[in-house]
Formats: structure tokens, C-alpha cells, sequence
């Protein structure tokens, strides 16, 4: 009883197997659109692990203030809130410029990835004036472990922002130089969802850090 | 680089589905998936901003409820915005995040799992001191 079972697992098995190759070579291979998306998406995780090391450090070290200032004496809401209308704006602006890019609209394309920069140029003022404040507060990175976490992790992000901007200027530039061709459009491709997985991030970071601190 | 890179010599009937140009059609359904988004993300972050600063609940409650609304506003990012999906074309992204969530959410429970119960176990500084002298 048990042997034909067995037998009749393995006979299923094969079949589906077979079935799996024979569906495999009916279909196409995936375009190269889809396949580079796939290789940038996965880059996309391992930066996000390396963000919850930096978010795990912070959560940790959240309270280690040393004496010295804590978040609710840093913080204030209402530039965080401006922060994020930024960034959440440029966010839906780089995906209208995506959709400007498919359907070669020059005016689409320039006029949103133009709007994206600003609104993300924006993000890193209000950043680094935020910064600038608590350093000359006495309030830097070497002030508590507390402080030493947060500038790890904001900064962190505020770097990616500014490396984005310059990729941002390049897809701008590229497209000018040398047109919607199929790899250009998949580093646009691939530009669009590191700006998107940015304001992902920035959820993070202001509900943790910003949000979490003044609900306390 | 060959003809297929350069696109110069291609009709769109030969160009992989999703390579080829955007019609009136697709441009406003576009457009429209990202206005979805954008509403929603607003609604989520306006209401995170209210309830962070609210004495109307139960205080202990509002960290759940701050994480419980960043989880969902990523959700909406990563559906509307970096249109990862559970169709078929978006498998292997599916697959690929499933396993970046396990990473992340060992990473950052683990940590604050295991500091908390060092914390709770380690001796106060000042019996520390008192011990030395």
C-alpha cells in the first residue's frame, strides 16, 4: 500500500516536472526590462538590510541620551511634516516622469524629473539646516549614543537623497543626449525605483525616530 | 551595440511587452495609479502626524499604532509606486522582497529582543561602583 503510493507521488512528481519544462520552453524568455527591474530590486533589499542595522541601532540607542539632549528637545514636527510633503511629492513626481518617459513626452519627462529634483533638493535643505541647528546646539554626532545613532541613520538616508540627485541629473542628461532608447529607459527604470524605495525608507525613519520620540 | 539597443531601426510590434510607447490610454491610467497612491500615502502620513500628538487614546497604544500605519503606507509605496505585485510578471520581486522582510524584521526584532534582556539583566552602575570600593 505504501510502496504504490509512493510510487504514484513520484509518477505526479515527474509529471508536473516535465510539465514545468515543457511550459518553461513555451514561454519567452522575460524582456530585459523586466530582468534588469529584477537585479536592481534585489540591490534595493540588501540596501533596505543595511538599513534595519542602522534602524536597529537607533531603536536600541534611542534613549542613551548621556545627559545630554533628547529627541523631544530637537525635534520639531512641523519641519518634519514639510520634509515629508517633500519627499512623498517628489516621489509621485518621478513616477509621472516614468510615465512621460514610455510615452516620450519631452515636456512630461523634463518638466516632472525637474519638479522631482527640486522637491528632493528641497528634502536635503530642510535636512541639513536640521543638522546644522542641533551641531551648534552642541547636539553632534559625538554628543550621545543616542545622537551618534540618529545622525548614523538620518544621514545615511540624506546621502542616498543626494546620490539620487545626481543619478536623477544624469537620466536627465542622458535622455537629452541620446533619446528614450531601451537602455536608457531601463536605468530611468531603474532610477525610479531607487527614489520610490527612498520614500519608503523616509516612512521608516519619521515614524521611528520623529513620530515614536514625540509620542513618548 | 546591436539594432535592439538602439531601438533606431525598431517598430514598436517587435519591442517586448511593456518596452514599447505609451498610448493616450495607458498615460492617464498611469497617471492615475500614481494619484491612488499619492492620496492614499497622504491620508496614512496625515493621520500618523494626528495620532503621534494626540491625548484622545490610550497612550501605550500609539507606538503600535504609528508602526501599524508605517507598514501600511509601505505597502501602498511598494504597490502603487514600485508596482510590486503578486502577478505573474512580479514573482521573482515578490519572492525576492518576501525574503529581504525576513532579514529585516531578524535584524531588528532580534536586536531589540536581545538588548532588552541584556538591559534587564545588568547589574545598576551604582551597585557596580559601591562593589569597587
Amino acid at each position: 500500500m505504501s510502496i504504490a503510493l509512493e510510487d504514484a507521488r513520484i509518477d505526479v512528481g515527474r509529471r508536473s516536472y516535465l510539465g514545468l519544462r515543457i511550459e518553461h520552453a513555451e514561454r519567452s524568455l522575460a524582456s530585459k526590462r523586466v530582468i534588469s527591474g529584477f537585479g536592481f530590486w534585489i540591490f534595493l533589499l540588501s540596501d533596505i538590510v543595511m538599513f534595519s542595522a542602522f534602524f536597529a541601532a537607533y531603536a536600541v540607542l534611542s534613549g542613551e541620551t548621556a545627559g545630554g539632549p533628547s529627541g523631544k528637545d530637537l525635534f520639531d514636527l512641523n519641519r518634519v511634516a514639510l520634509e515629508t510633503a517633500c519627499l512623498l511629492l517628489s516621489s509621485f513626481a518621478c513616477g509621472v516622469a516614468s510615465i512621460g518617459a514610455r510615452a516620450r513626452s519631452d515636456f512630461m519627462y523634463y518638466g516632472a524629473m525637474t519638479a522631482t529634483a527640486l522637491l528632493g533638493a528641497a528634502f536635503l535643505f530642510l535636512e541639513i539646516r536640521e543638522f546644522a541647528g542641533m551641531i551648534a546646539l552642541g547636539a553632534g554626532p559625538t554628543r550621545s549614543a543616542f545622537l551618534t545613532s540618529f545622525f548614523a541613520l538620518v544621514g545615511c538616508h540624506g546621502l542616498h537623497v543626494t546620490l539620487g540627485l545626481l543619478w536623477l541629473l544624469t537620466m536627465m542628461a542622458q535622455v537629452f543626449a541620446k533619446g528614450y532608447r531601451a537602455d536608457i529607459m531601463r536605468r530611468v527604470l531603474c532610477f525610479g525605483l531607487f527614489w520610490h524605495t527612498l520614500d519608503i525608507i523616509w516612512v521608516g525613519i519619521f515614524t521611528v525616530v520623529y513620530l515614536m520620540e514625540l509620542a513618548k | 551595440m546591436s539594432d535592439t539597443e538602439t531601438g533606431l531601426h525598431l517598430h514598436d510590434s517587435d519591442l517586448a511587452p511593456g518596452d514599447e510607447r505609451a498610448d493616450g490610454r495607458e498615460i492617464a491610467e498611469g497617471i492615475r495609479g500614481y494619484l491612488v497612491g499619492l492620496g492614499l500615502a497622504t491620508l496614512i502620513t496625515v493621520v500618523a502626524f494626528i495620532v503621534s500628538g494626540t491625548s484622545l487614546v490610550w497612550q501605550p497604544s500609539i507606538p503600535i499604532a504609528l508602526v501599524v500605519l508605517a507598514i501600511a503606507q509601505m505597502g501602498i509605496h511598494l504597490v502603487f509606486f514600485l508596482h510590486i505585485t503578486t502577478g505573474a510578471e512580479s514573482l521573482n520581486n515578490m519572492l525576492a522582497l518576501m525574503f529581504g522582510l525576513l532579514i529585516v524584521v531578524l535584524l531588528i526584532v532580534g536586536s531589540l529582543w536581545i538588548m532588552t534582556h541584556l538591559n534587564h539583566n545588568m547589574m545598576p552602575i551604582e551597585r557596580i561602583i559601591q562593589m569597587q570600593h
